[in-house]
């Protein structure tokens, strides 16, 4: 039978996609669903094998069926919307695919297919060494924490596997919030087995039975493919009581999250899995220490667990050979907001910004000139363009006063109002404030109405004052990043486009 | 005192026998409720903290505290909107706008004939082909003010 492969990511479906498998489908064909590339604007792409690898043709919509058959598609025949050797497009064949080298390739939902594509060596590797030989393996990777904080992984592990208690958890932080970034859904979507394998290799490593995979419930597709691949995982043996016959439990479940921002913030997630509100727990007690439930817990990212089972695979000096300076091995970089060629960009540390935003995405998608940029999510700084030959590379971010965070890019065309962008991000801050600091829940509102009280010319330089007097306030009156981190939008705004903080013209 | 329909109180039963005994069950427990019956009733709350050995201000905390919990029952469809900065670079807020005054009604709020609720959400991923909406289940990409009418339509001419 005649066979094609269709996306059944988010955003693929979003564009069309299942209406496209459909038609397929009705055409006979075997449609196989993976994953996406991260080739957004290609979306729904369409792929098929040949002798020299998939050729794929995109965007696809239903409509173009008919005429992709009748050019003969199962032959990689000629028609306007072939792209050619899918992995030999330069946006692709440029990247560095480490820890998303199977998303695009595999059927999510099968465990055999993740077998045939290298899944599960990490782990197999992992069984054959010491919790304390795998936790100086990702020690020695460099790899760093992929949610924005970048603490070395492997020494959060360490923490956890010196504690003398029997009753341990693994949780994986899936509560993406930040706009612009989506990174762990292509992983959750396309990929879900390497997280899962990535996740048992750090229970096996320091000893937990039990993880937690926190999902956003924005995300019901993730959801599903998790739950999915988790069945399946059990089925296989690779999850339960005994892990590939090593002897070993662990035992692993989805939780759904509830659309609360804050949950984001490591003590607030452990929080909100115990079924309590998201409230920020002070620390100390460190989570590797009382976390969940109050015993010894792992938090990593998505993408830091998901980096794992490659790392054991291959070994740490192989991911540790990728990237610069501190900042080792690759970045899951988000194109994202304004751009022609939106996507998923996975680079060794060290590639500018301004070659991400032009050589990969191509520009803006209006054709007008690229404003500002904001890196790193809603706490993240806005960058101007005198900036975007800043190598992306924690150090070099934090040099600047911006930060690379979760590897969000939004850029923005020059229609944006950045005083009307700093507004929000108070408005946002306050919408999500857990309520535990008073600089975060009271002094957000206030923030929005001293811009407002600026913007309208009241008393102008008595607000710009007190409008530094606040971010201050909260950048060293809050517990967590939320109330602590607003200011970097907004400060940054008011540093690098001064003339739109002046009072407006009533019109 | 009005009184309650019993498809709603066997929802609830369910939800907690299903998930009672689970660690840390309240937000699991109230998950199944919505998934259920569309909002948390009032009176499950009660029933809830009973179940679970919990306070009912402890229930009643963790629902209001999240935005997707809801307290009353939405429309036959959910519309959501993203707000967040990715699809505010594709203009959203003319999106957001013309939704509200389209339908007449502002964010959390229902069609006064029960059709529509009008939900924000700050991000749904779906970053590089703003501005995004989900209707019910179904996400959709590039949504213009135009595009939003034709869905909606769409839709009406599905039910």
């Amino acid at each position: 039978m005649n066979r094609v492969y269709v996306p059944k990511d988010s955003t693929a479906q979003s564009l069309g996609a299942d209406e496209v498998a459909a038609a397929f489908s009705a055409q006979g064909f075997e449609v196989i669903r993976t994953g996406s590339r991260g080739l957004f604007w290609l979306e729904p792409l369409v792929e098929i094998d040949t002798a020299a690898g998939r050729v794929g043709y995109g965007p696809v919509g239903a409509a173009d069926v008919g005429g992709l058959i009748a050019a003969g598609i199962e032959n990689a025949g000629s028609h306007p919307l072939v792209i050619g050797l899918i992995e030999e497009h330069p946006y692709l064949k440029s990247q560095q695919r480490l820890t998303f080298k199977r998303i695009g390739v595999v059927d999510p939902a099968s465990l055999s297919d993740y077998l045939a594509h290298g899944g599960y060596a990490g782990l197999r590797a992992a069984l054959s060494m010491t919790g304390g030989e795998i936790v100086q393996t990702v020690t020695d990777s460099g790899l760093r924490g992929r949610g924005g904080a970048a603490f070395p992984t492997g020494i959060k592990w360490k923490t956890v596997l010196d504690q003398a208690v029997t009753e341990k958890y693994v949780t994986c932080n899936a509560d993406e919030g930040d706009s612009g970034t989506f990174a762990d859904r292509l992983i959750m979507e396309g990929d879900p087995f390497t997280l899962i394998e990535g996740m048992t290799i750090a229970g096996i490593a320091v000893g937990a039975t039990q993880g937690f995979i926190y999902c956003r419930v924005e995300y019901p597709e993730s959801i599903a493919a998790l739950r999915i691949a988790i069945a399946a995982a059990q089925a296989g043996g690779y999850l339960g009581a005994d892990v590939c016959g090593s002897g070993k439990r662990f035992e692993l479940d989805v939780r759904v999250a509830a659309g609360a921002y804050v949950c984001g913030e490591e003590t607030s997630m452990l929080q909100s899995i115990e079924g309590k509100r998201g409230e920020v727990r002070v620390r100390p007690p460190l989570p590797a220490i009382e976390g969940l439930f109050g015993k010894p817990t792992i938090v990593n990212n998505v993408m830091s667990l998901a980096s794992v089972p490659v790392i054991l695979e291959k070994g740490a000096a192989h991911y540790r050979d990728f990237g610069m300076g501190r900042s080792r091995g690759t970045i899951a970089l988000q194109l994202a907001g304004n751009l022609k060629r939106g996507g998923l960009v996975e680079r060794a540390f060290g590639v500018t910004l301004r070659e991400i935003l032009y050589d990969y995405g191509g520009g803006s998608a209006s054709g007008r000139p690229i404003k500002a940029v904001q890196v790193g999510g809603p706490l993240g700084a806005y960058v101007p363009e005198s900036q975007f030959d800043t190598p992306l590379d924690y150090e070099a971010f934090a040099a600047i006063g911006a930060l690379v965070g979760h590897g969000g890019i939004v850029a923005f065309d020059d229609t944006a109002d950045m005083a009307a962008l700093a507004r929000y991000a108070f408005e946002f801050c306050a919408y999500e404030s857990c309520g535990k600091c008073t600089p975060c829940r009271i002094g957000s509102t206030r923030g929005a109405n001293v811009i407002d009280n600026l913007l309208a010319g009241n008393q102008p330089e008595r607000q710009k004052a007190l409008l530094g007097e606040l971010c201050e306030t909260l950048l060293h009156g809050s517990l967590c990043g939320l109330g602590g981190m607003t200011p970097f939008p907004v400060q940054s705004a008011m540093k690098h486009f001064p003339d739109e903080f002046e009072p407006r013209k009533r019109h | 005192m009005t009184s309650v329909d019993t498809a709603e109180l066997q929802a609830v039963e369910a939800a907690i026998a299903r998930h009672g005994h689970e660690p840390g069950p309240l937000i699991v427990v109230l998950h199944a409720v919505q998934d259920a019956l569309g909002y948390i009733p009032e009176h499950s709350v009660r029933r809830i903290a009973e179940a679970l050995n919990l306070s009912r201000a402890e229930v009643h905390g963790v629902v209001t505290f999240y935005h997707y919990f809801r307290t009353h029952k939405p429309g036959v469809r959910t519309v959501q909107i993203c707000r967040a900065e990715a699809c505010q670079a594709r203009g959203c807020q003319a999106l957001e706008r013309h939704a509200r005054e389209k339908l007449g009604i502002d964010f959390h709020e229902t069609t006064a004939d029960g059709a529509t609720s009008l939900e924000m959400v700050f991000c749904m991923g779906n970053c590089a082909t703003g501005p995004a909406i989900r209707i019910d289940g179904r996400l959709y990409s590039h949504v213009t003010p135009e595009r939003f009418d034709a869905l909606l339509a769409h839709q009406e001419d599905a039910q």
